[in-house]
């Protein structure tokens, strides 16, 4: 048995990953829940937040923490006028259609980024990337504990938005039911492209989060949203609290099963769990019953 | 003769390859009470659909006071205070009563949101004892009241009831064509499509029969309920 002066820190060091992930799986399930499309573009949309982070910081010497002030709204800006003007459109109001679009999408955007910037490997140098706190017995990196607060304080901020605003309440409308929501008077394709906004704007905030501490090359986002989408499964498919608490959990797990089965092999736990959950709650740890 | 407040002329519309409504022609009057009778699967909801913009015209034109709506958004139609109140009630089940009757005034100024609502508990007291209730936990009469209710929210000049007595009891029926009679008396221009003929025409002061994508009938609703082709032919009674 592993004593607790290792356990405690690897259960820390866990939830703190997890945030990340679940900022990604936020994104992701909204889209879900309010579009029922499943967003092939979310990782790709990911890494070019990423870019945007990285040169934010690099050609204008601005803190990744300062950039997310507006790259958030720049991506909401950018979610809004894809679904709103590319996805919308071009779907007439077929799913299948939608899908192949946000695919199409994702293959432009990352070879875009390849073409520009080429496959190399970037990082940005922060004078307190390697800063640590101590939390009882664990030291903690300080940029992981800041992303941390950064993303509960966005999943609250998330869930009164929805309960409490005119636009929330119409989101919700719109993701139980549409025709009732239209017929009273809530413009859809509006509704469908603010929360594709949203969940665009979720990984911009999540690029400024892991750009002190993480590579970035034009397939970066790619691995986050692997992981996202066991998150979302996991979570239940439109939960925004499983979400939240499905990438917690999901992080514990990278955390412990890097402990016991050696690093390498951490993401292994996600998906051995991952296939477990198919198979006895196919409808998610924290979903509602179908 | 003046424009009616909504008129349909021509209206073909479909899904897919499949016409539904070949050539509809009809009008509502200001504050007038019209019904849209006829069976299942003659058109009567895709009729409904095509007005309040959900669905696109094929051909023909709606207007509704004086502005041609066959090309404008759903919203865009609610706002212009054409309000239709869907078949199956499509309320907001996760929602309370309270936040359902609010989205129904969303595209209303919010200073306006508490005098609609002390207006919809006016006509209908029991959805003021269940304010805070969720609304997928109400009988389906009361939900079909919620229904009517929001559409009312958004202060409309005509209201399209779309098959408001399915499901309910015969006591329930009672009760909510009793509650029609109010609204109408309030002014509001109602157009009521009803598979219930009997109430219907006794509400209404003029009414259509449409039987596979056509009006076959129409008329006063005295004359339509004594003509003897209206229940042997197009009701299948």
């Amino acid at each position: 048995m592993v004593s607790s002066v290792i356990l405690v820190p690897a259960l820390l060091n866990g939830l703190m990953t997890g945030a990340v992930y679940a900022l990604v799986a936020l994104g992701l399930t909204l889209i879900y829940g309010v579009l029922h499309i499943i967003n092939f573009a979310h990782g790709a949309l990911l890494t070019a937040a990423l870019f945007a982070a990285f040169f934010a910081n690099k050609l204008l010497g601005i803190d990744p923490y300062v950039a997310a002030l507006f790259l958030a709204p720049l991506f909401f800006g950018i979610g809004y006028a894809l679904q709103r003007f590319v996805i919308g459109p071009a779907a007439h109001g077929e799913d299948r259609n939608i899908l192949l679009v946000t695919l199409g999408l994702a293959v432009m955007i990352e070879n875009a980024l390849l073409y520009a910037f080429r496959a190399d490997t970037r990082t940005i140098n922060l004078s307190y990337a390697f800063d640590v706190v101590e939390i009882g017995n664990s030291f903690l990196a300080v940029p992981r504990v800041v992303a941390f607060g950064v993303v509960v304080a966005i999943a609250a901020l998330l869930w009164f938005a929805m309960r409490w605003t005119d636009t929330g309440k119409a989101i919700r409308a719109v993701a139980k039911e549409k025709l009732g929501a239209e017929l009273s008077g809530i413009n859809v394709a509006h509704i469908y492209a603010v929360t594709f906004g949203l969940g665009t704007a979720c990984l911009a905030v999540t690029a400024c989060l892991l750009i002190p501490t993480y590579y970035i090359n034009p397939h970066a986002g790619n691995a986050f949203v692997l992981i996202a989408f066991t998150i979302v499964v996991l979570g239940g498919m439109g939960s925004v609290a499983g979400a939240m608490l499905g990438g917690l959990f999901v992080g514990v797990v990278e955390s412990f099963s890097g402990l016991y089965l050696g690093e390498s092999l951490g993401q292994i736990g996600i998906f051995v769990m991952f296939i477990l959950v198919l198979l006895f709650r196919p409808s998610g740890l924290f979903g509602e019953r179908a | 003769m003046p424009e009616p407040f909504l008129s349909v002329s021509e209206l073909h519309t479909g899904y897919g390859v499949t016409e539904i409504l070949r050539g509809v022609s009809l009008a509502v009057q200001p504050g007038e009470v019209v019904a849209v009778l006829g069976s299942n699967g003659t058109g009567k909801s895709t009729l409904n659909r095509t007005i309040s913009g959900v669905m696109r015209s094929w051909r023909g034109a709606i207007r509704f006071d004086g502005v041609p709506i066959e090309r404008k958004k759903p919203s865009d139609i609610v706002a212009a205070g054409l309000i239709h109140v869907p078949e199956g009630r499509r309320i907001f089940p996760n929602m309370t009563v309270r936040e359902n009757l609010d989205l129904g005034a969303y595209r209303r100024n919010r200073t306006r949101r508490t005098p609609s609502r002390d207006r919809v508990f006016g006509i209908f007291p029991r959805l003021a004892e269940r304010q805070s209730q969720q609304a997928g936990t109400l009988s389906g009469g009361e939900q079909q009241m919620l229904a009517i209710g929001r559409g009312l929210m958004a202060d409309p000049r005509l209201l399209i009831l779309d098959e408001p007595s399915l499901g309910l009891s015969p006591l329930l029926v009672e009760e909510l064509f009793a509650l029609i009679r109010t609204i109408a008396a309030q002014g509001i221009a109602l157009l009521l499509v009803e598979q219930n003929v009997a109430q219907s025409l006794e509400v209404a002061q003029r009414g259509y029969v449409l039987d596979n994508g056509r009006v076959v009938l129409e008329g006063s609703a005295d004359a339509i309920g004594n003509d003897p082709n209206l229940k042997r032919t197009y009701l299948g009674m």
